[in-house]
């Protein structure tokens, strides 16, 4: 398969996580289009439900 | 998240799983089906009035099932998007004939009739990050859901969430007591290959920590015990914590997969463990089991989906060289997909994918962006304050409590304010329109919105002041949803009257609300990256293939740094022909101009806008200009001092044994090899954990066995930290005969060098005595010296952590990104790590980088510093306390220096502001007459009155 001339401005984001959310917003500021596709009725994944993160014990996303 | 849900650029689509992709690279085409949330979107405004009256309780999936939501609902506060959802099989629409919600949504959200709908989107790459699942351990032998007082990690971080099923009160499921012995057993669905997963899941040794930590906290006098088989604090800061939990009292028992039982008069745990050799029981009221990382499930279906291999536990496959899969055919996984990481790691891969597709995307950067146009700002100059005051119901979250109608009746006799309403949902597009609308018509200049909090709407609101053309700046807003109606739901009067108070101060300070700028600065679109290793190199060419300018930095004459000594990778993959093909790239590449045998002799200017200059041996100069630098300068292994380095050839580091191997310099008859761990780290004196030792003993011992089957190698550890899929390397090192013995801090063992012979002695903790073994050859597991950070850091102005490593912004959420704007960190600078390791980083970096050099125009925030010249008496304790770096001292007239502050840098502490002995300093936004005039809005009718 070869690489098209002109790629697509725009990535597709499986998964809404702390992963996802940092890809998404990296390539949206970057100036991409990203569509972040979620299973969940609402983002953030595992990290959302973490009550403080370590070392700094700070709160989660 | 909210972030991610705000960005002009970004659209969520929840509910949706991918089924469908044709296309080439750079032009896929994706269908993705949405499953139907019964609420229209675009209208539900997150007030959750809907969820208050559902008549339907169910569990809620965000609590793990042990706290409740409704069959409507919005599942907790901080969702993103803000919207409720039905869940079908619960709700009574569905089951019968309830409508409640429908009745109740003010915004004539709810939609019973929505369907399914497959939808297409054209895409160039595809990133997938679909993370872990956790391990599930029922029906098994911890007694999880058979004994009610056990746990899973996941469920007690719920439990001790402020905003979980039991408010942050941890309290056992049997009678809601508060218990006083918890214990955690480690490795639960990890290390295991009977009832679990062969590897080891990486993150549970610092979560379990954290979470003791956390308890002790909340209650210093709760017995907290670790069931562990090592503790693998291996991340950075980690081993600082471990000790701290040991210094906070947490006790860690070191002994494998205790029994467990339950005494059903209490429904407390009695756990037998073995521990020094003995049989020993305790009882505990709460166990809490840290349950692994598994494979997510939708991995296999993925992999069919878009023809990538999985690994034989799951997770896709990878190479070392390539961690984050081919880039040619734009499809990349990343973070847990790969195998279990943490937080700052998983964050490390998927912005090294995302610097991937950029530099895939390249030449359609910015085709697709969203770029919002405002009409010109109407100036305010002296016009008299125009106040218009906006009282928000949030649907009946404030309104029943909070009797807003009597607020606005009340505001709008308050001087200045020339209009005022109340909104049921100030933040629906409605009410923003409104609020647009209503600035216009009514030539407002200032606007007061008391809702919900700043922190998530303060955006939205300054939004709809753009739109209108009004100055962002000058909007206030107030919280009376958190401040008044949550935190007194009691007392409806007081809940009134404290808003109206709230408002009165608000509308004294909106009147002293000034117009701000945001300044704008252009960018130099190249970058300085010190450090031509592993690290710098890789994010050389990311930089240079996403278009920019690169100039990189070897101080030595040669490029490849750590990586020219090491041969082969933990896979046992060779490193030379990489190694050979990356300089190649680097060399050929016409965006980098490589700069070898120079060192930075200085460095001036700030983000977008840096001057340099560089050395070389022979003391030739070269001046560069560019918008940000890479700091990728690495790290030495440690020269030992103890354990007779240095005075036979018969002891030697890893690395030295990986290069004997490799160049066959070892005898033929290799009878008995010692390793020694941990030497000269976390002690005292170097209290971090290097991270690659481990590993590298493992490595070499295998290697050494492929060589010379006969030998006999003795491992000499504290904690084997093989963390991830490395444990089954370590597994296998140990099927083929490798003997790990345990020692302590306490009795390090001891080497004795005589007539060159190597006699080893240790404690054999099983054995418990002493034994003494002769070795051919002694190999040391030295650290990562972190010694030669701070020339750099000094030069720089960059801190280090305690660890003497270069320190990052956050050290979960920031990693590669320093607190000063315009330097980012990857590699053995940051701290030690494994060649995939040091690649992701190193494309993490280059990315946060380019999303500076891709702008034209770089632009700060209004709310900035601002030095009165003549105030100003030039002591410099304003430029001390900055940590941005925005104050300098600079020379007006001969021998007069005065503090300017760089609008880029200045992040609106206000810290200056308040160590300034004169008071030359000015914060815009927070000035001495706004705070005074807001104070004067709360004395004007007394307090409470």
């Amino acid at each position: 398969m070869a690489q098209v001339d002109t790629p697509v401005g725009a990535v597709l984001v499986i998964g809404g996580g702390i992963g996802g959310i940092q890809a998404a917003l990296d390539l949206g500021s970057l100036g991409f289009r990203v569509y972040l596709v979620e299973r969940a009725p609402q983002i953030g994944g595992k990290m959302a439900q973490l009550d403080k993160t370590f070392p700094t014990l700070d709160c989660s996303i | 998240m909210a972030d991610a849900g705000r960005h002009p650029n970004i659209r969520i689509l929840s509910n949706s799983e991918v089924v469908e992709i044709e296309g080439e690279p750079g032009n896929y085409t994706v269908t993705i089906l949405r499953w139907p949330r019964y609420v229209d979107e675009s209208k539900c405004t997150g007030c959750r009035t809907c969820e208050t009256f559902c008549p339907e309780v169910m569990p809620n999936p965000f609590d793990e099932y042990l706290g409740t939501t409704k069959a409507i609902g919005v599942w907790c506060p901080q969702a993103v998007p803000a919207k409720a959802y039905i869940e079908r099989e619960r709700c009574v629409y569905f089951l019968g004939q309830c409508t409640i919600c429908e009745a109740v949504c003010k915004n004539k959200a709810i939609d019973f009739k929505q369907k399914r709908v497959r939808g297409k989107v054209r895409v160039g790459a595809i990133i997938i990050a679909t993370g872990y699942e956790v391990f599930k351990p029922e029906g098994w032998t911890y007694g999880y859901g058979v004994f009610e007082n056990v746990f899973t990690s996941l469920e007690y971080e719920r439990i001790l969430s402020a905003s979980g099923p039991t408010q942050g009160e941890i309290l056992r499921r049997s009678d809601r007591k508060i218990p006083h012995r918890i214990a955690w057993i480690q490795c639960v669905g990890s290390r295991d290959l009977r009832n679990g997963k062969s590897y080891c899941s990486a993150i549970c040794c610092g979560y379990a920590i954290k979470q003791a930590i956390v308890t002790k906290s909340h209650h210093p006098d709760m017995e907290t015990v670790i069931f562990h088989n090592d503790i693998r604090t291996f991340g950075k800061g980690l081993e600082d914590l471990y000790e701290r939990a040991k210094r906070m009292g947490v006790r860690f028992i070191r002994g494998r997969l205790p029994l467990i039982k339950e005494n059903p008069e209490n429904h407390n745990l009695i756990l037998t463990y073995l521990s020094d050799g003995k049989l020993r029981q305790e009882e505990f009221e709460m166990v809490i089991l840290s349950v692994g990382v598994l494979p997510q499930r939708t991995n296999r279906k993925m992999s069919e989906l878009f023809g990538l291999e999985l690994n034989h536990h799951g997770f896709f496959e990878v190479s070392p060289f390539y961690p984050l899969k081919d880039g040619k055919r734009g499809i990349f996984v990343s973070g847990n997909t790969i195998a279990p990481m943490d937080i700052p790691d998983t964050i490390c891969s998927t912005s090294a994918v995302a610097a991937q597709v950029a530099e895939l995307l390249a030449p359609a950067r910015g085709s697709l962006a969203v770029k919002k146009e405002y009409p010109p700002e109407r100036p305010v100059g002296d016009e008299e304050p125009r106040i218009g005051v906006f009282v928000c119901h949030c649907g009946s979250n404030i309104a029943d409590i909070v009797d807003v109608k009597e607020v606005v009746q009340y505001v709008k006799n308050l001087k200045g304010v020339v209009y005022a309403e109340d909104q049921v949902v100030s933040c629906s597009n409605e009410g923003l329109t409104r609020i647009t609308q209503l600035i216009k018509e009514r030539g407002l200049n200032r606007v007061v919105v008391a809702a919900c909090t700043p922190r998530t709407h303060e955006p939205v609101f300054r939004e709809a002041l753009k739109e209108a053309g009004l100055n962002p700046y000058l909007l206030e807003m107030i919280n009376i949803r958190e401040h008044c109606s949550w935190v007194h739901p009691l007392e409806k009067e007081e809940a009134t009257q404290k808003a109206k108070e709230l408002l009165r101060m608000a509308i004294w300070r909106a009147r002293e609300l000034e117009p701000l700028q945001e300044p704008f600065f252009g960018v130099t679109k190249s970058a300085l990256v010190l450090g031509g290793g592993l690290a710098g190199m890789v994010a050389a060419l990311s930089l240079a293939r996403q278009g920019f300018e690169v100039y990189l930095v070897e101080k030595e004459k040669e490029l490849g740094g750590n990586l020219r000594e090491i041969h082969f990778t933990l896979e046992g993959e060779e490193v030379g022909p990489f190694l050979k093909r990356l300089i190649n790239e680097v060399e050929s590449e016409e965006r980098i101009k490589v700069f070898k045998g120079y060192r930075l002799s200085s460095l001036s200017g700030y983000v977008g806008n840096f001057l340099s200059t560089i050395e070389s041996s022979e003391g030739k100069k070269i001046e560069l200009s560019h918008g940000v630098v890479i700091i990728a300068t690495g790290g030495k292994p440690l020269t030992p001092s103890e354990y007779e380095y240095g005075k036979s050839e018969r002891i030697l580091t890893q690395r030295e044994l990986e290069g004997k191997i490799v160049r066959g310099e070892l005898p033929e008859k290799l009878k008995t090899v010692v390793m020694i761990q941990c030497v000269q780290a976390r002690d005292e004196n170097r209290p971090y954990c290097s991270r690659i030792c481990c590993g590298q003993a493992i490595k070499n011992s295998l290697k050494l066995k492929e060589k010379f089957p006969q030998v006999r190698i003795i491992v000499l550890y504290r904690d084997m930290r093989t963390y991830g899929f490395i444990e089954d390397l370590y597994r296998e090192a140990r099927v083929k005969g490798v003997l790990f013995i345990r020692y302590d801090l306490e009795r390090k063992p001891q080497v004795e060098l005589k007539d060159d012979k190597v006699k080893v002695k240790v404690w054999e903790p099983v054995l418990k005595r002493e034994i003494e073994v002769e070795a051919d050859l002694l190999v040391l597991s030295v650290p990562v010296d972190s010694r030669g950070n701070l020339e750099l850091s000094q030069q720089l102005g960059l801190s280090l952590s305690s660890d003497g490593f270069f320190m990052e912004a956050h050290i979960k959420l920031r990693p590669v990104d320093f607190t000063v704007d315009g330097f980012f960190l990857c590699g053995m600078a940051h701290y030690p790590k494994f060649i995939p390791e040091t690649i992701a980083q190193a494309k993490s970096a280059a990315l946060r980088a380019a999303l500076i050099l891709s702008q034209d125009q770089l632009k700060g925030s209004g709310v900035v510093c601002e030095v009165r010249e003549d105030r100003c008496m030039g002591c410099g304790a304003c430029v001390e306390v900055c940590s941005y770096r925005a104050l300098q001292l600079v020379e007006v007239r001969k021998d007069l220096k005065k503090a300017q502050c760089n609008p880029v840098l200045c992040r609106g502490d206000g810290l200056c502001s308040s160590v300034c002995p004169t008071g030359a300093i000015r914060l815009k936004h927070f000035t001495e007459e706004q705070i005074l005039s807001e104070i004067d809005g709360l004395m004007e009718e007394g307090l409470g009155s």
